[in-house]
């Protein structure tokens, strides 16, 4: 029998398709849109849903309906399932390391040091959840004989606008503390560079945190962003990823129209750093009980 | 199969309807139709083989084709002068519905208020059409809308289910029009229809119609029991027959309530009927339209299948209570400019 060289087939690589996040499934953009994702030297990356103002609304309404649920979790519950949901990122490690690198076009080192980071704020934010109230409530002094508590709540629904950079740390500096706090939240991921915003989104779906509770849209922040300020049903908005000074005027302008608490982006912030309190105090609201003593 | 021996009931086609003819001559099934309806002739009592005939000979509906009609007119783009249009028509045919065994007085008073002036930032919204409530609630609703245009609606004849015989479903409609109910919507008796037994579904609406006199009858089909797209048509017919001023999908109580591929087969039936005899009867979709999106679709829908003349509060009906709510967002949506939130409208 004559040898025959056969070359090996060509296997066809399995492409991903990005998509966005929204009530815990993977829809298109409502649109139709995408754009395209470059690493930092140009080269193509992915192609990414290019979100619009509905994508925005159903989110909104998904974050709406789940967050009753999330917030009725016991803290200590919450506290379990963002541990779980950093268990699945440091599984995933490499994963996120590549797109890191490849996306910030920094060294696979810093990189690593940065997915280590994220990993470890969003272990830092599992321990709060049923810390909250004891940190930030209190018991207070009053003159007469009431109990007077300070009880921490969440917002409700926040609208997070993610920073270009650190693209994953950003992204989990912001959303975990919401989360801690019990808030359902919509962002809007880095558009420079939203792969690794997407990994995120399937470790949540995977990891028991009730879908609608993080919804996460890619595309452009001056696109999406005026919806979510104007939308009478956000809550709060977190503007840490609006650098432009015009950009974040609109939308403070936006969200007075409903009363919604607004947390600017602050230059000197280095997301780096382990936090203080001041991005969960942002997470909630303080409520105030009086209760006579003695009845 | 001898055909029916049954004669058009009493007069003959008035002149003026467009070409009756021409649909007997296509379709014999029609020709029973023509005459007056069941429940102005007390002597007509067509026998149940002759209503099986007729009914039989309708044409079948081709269900393949209707779905994909149904589905090829809602994929129409309703946008800014055109929408905030539709809201306010859509608005102006609402049933209000409250049908729970938890119904208090309380709250039907209250539905009334939001019946009489759904938005109060903009009092040219509105009144609704009617509030739909149950019979001993009937006099609650009068005292509420006295002076008001909204008409009272009542569910009767043992509804949901209408499990019960004549005389119970005549004596809970003769309640309700006692209490002041100026619209009755009575369920037919889904097992008798699907037994073959028309005679009796027929007989039943035209007893109750008899029992209204001018206040006006909305019949429910209740199609999600129906099973087939031709059975909807002959209970639309049958209806209409028998004196139906208005012929209504669903209850609301069973799933699936009001679709669009049965509302069109529906407003084909209206369509035809009105052809035929000249008489207009009315559709009314109910149950599970919760969303302007849908509501805008249902109005297309009217409009191209049985045309304008359909898209009035007599014409056509939402029978809903979420409904109002996402009308009244997306109305404001409209004029601020910036979504709104479900904490904005009051809570039913």
């Amino acid at each position: 029998m004559p040898t025959e060289s056969r070359s090996e087939p060509v296997r066809v690589d399995v492409r991903k398709t990005c998509k966005l996040f929204i009530n815990g499934a993977f829809p298109r953009s409502e649109s139709g849109r995408t754009y395209v994702v470059a690493d930092s030297r140009g080269r193509f990356l992915a192609n990414a849903a290019l979100g619009s103002r509905k994508d925005a609304r159903d989110a909104v309404l998904a974050a709406r309906a789940a967050q009753p649920r999330w917030w009725g979790a016991t803290a200590y519950n919450r506290g379990q399932v963002l541990y779980r949901v950093a268990e699945i990122l440091e599984g995933r490690r490499e994963q996120f390391i590549d797109e890191v690198s490849r996306g910030e076009g920094i060294t696979r080192a810093r990189a690593a040091a940065q997915v280590a980071e994220s990993i470890d704020r969003w272990v830092y934010y599992a321990g709060f959840a049923d810390k909250v109230s004891q940190v930030l409530g209190s018991a207070n002094a009053v003159a007469g004989p009431y109990f007077n508590l300070s009880v921490p709540e969440p917002n409700g629904v926040m609208a997070l606008i993610a920073p270009e950079r650190p693209s994953l740390l950003g992204l989990v500096a912001i959303t975990a503390p919401a989360l801690a706090a019990g808030n359902a939240c919509v962002i809007v991921a880095s558009q420079a560079h939203p792969l690794p915003a997407i990994g995120l989104s399937e470790v949540l779906a995977t990891s028991d945190v009730p879908g609608g509770v993080v919804n996460i849209l890619t595309g452009s922040a001056s696109e999406i962003g005026p919806w979510l300020a104007g939308h009478r049903d956000v809550d709060a908005l977190d503007l840490t990823g609006v650098a432009d000074a015009a950009l974040a005027t609109d939308l403070v302008q936006r969200a007075a129209g409903s009363v919604t608490r607004v947390r600017l982006a602050d230059p000197a912030e280095d997301l780096t750093r382990v936090p203080g309190l001041g991005r969960l105090r942002f997470t909630c609201q303080v409520k105030t009980v009086w209760h006579p003593i003695g009845t | 199969m001898a055909v029916s021996t049954w004669q058009p009931i009493l007069a003959p086609v008035p002149d003026a309807a467009p070409t009756p003819a021409g649909l007997i001559a296509l379709h014999p099934g029609y020709a029973p139709f023509a005459g007056a309806t069941l429940a102005e002739d007390p002597a007509a009592t067509p026998s149940n083989a002759a209503l099986t005939a007729s009914l039989r000979g309708l044409p079948a509906v081709d269900a393949v084709g209707v779905e994909r009609r149904a589905a090829a007119l809602a994929s129409r783009s309703i946008k800014t002068t055109a929408k905030a249009q539709g809201i306010s028509l859509a608005v102006s045919m609402i049933d209000l519905t409250t049908l729970e065994g938890s119904d208090t007085p309380g709250k039907v008073r209250s539905l009334c208020r939001k019946a009489v002036l759904p938005d109060p930032a903009d009092p040219a919204l509105g009144p609704v059409a009617a509030v739909c409530v149950y019979p001993d609630l009937v006099a609650t609703a009068v005292t509420a809308l006295a002076g008001s245009p909204v008409h009272v609606a009542s569910v009767a004849t043992a509804f949901p289910a209408g499990r019960a015989s004549l005389r119970v479903r005549c004596a809970d409609t003769a309640d309700a029009l006692a209490a002041g109910a100026t619209e009755i919507d009575m369920v037919i008796d889904r097992g008798a229809f699907l037994a073959g037994d028309y005679a009796t579904v027929a007989a039943h609406i035209a007893e109750v119609k008899r029992l209204c006199g001018g206040v006006h009858l909305k019949v429910i089909l209740e199609t999600g029991e129906l099973a087939t797209y031709d059975n909807v048509r002959r209970a639309a017919w049958l209806s209409m027959l028998a004196g139906a001023d208005v012929i209504k999908t669903s209850t609301g109580k069973v799933a699936p309530a009001a679709t669009l591929p049965v509302t069109l087969v529906m407003l084909e039936a209206v369509r035809d009927y009105h052809a035929l005899t000249g008489r207009r009867v009315g559709v009314k979709a109910a149950g599970g339209i919760r969303t302007t999106k849908d509501a805008l679709r249902y109005l297309v829908l009217v409009n191209e299948i049985a045309g304008p003349d359909w898209l009035t509060p007599a014409g056509f009906r939402f029978g809903a209570s979420a409904l109002l709510n996402d009308l009244l967002m997306q109305r404001r949506r409209l004029t601020l400019g910036s979504y709104v939130s479900p904490r904005d409208v009051s809570v039913d």
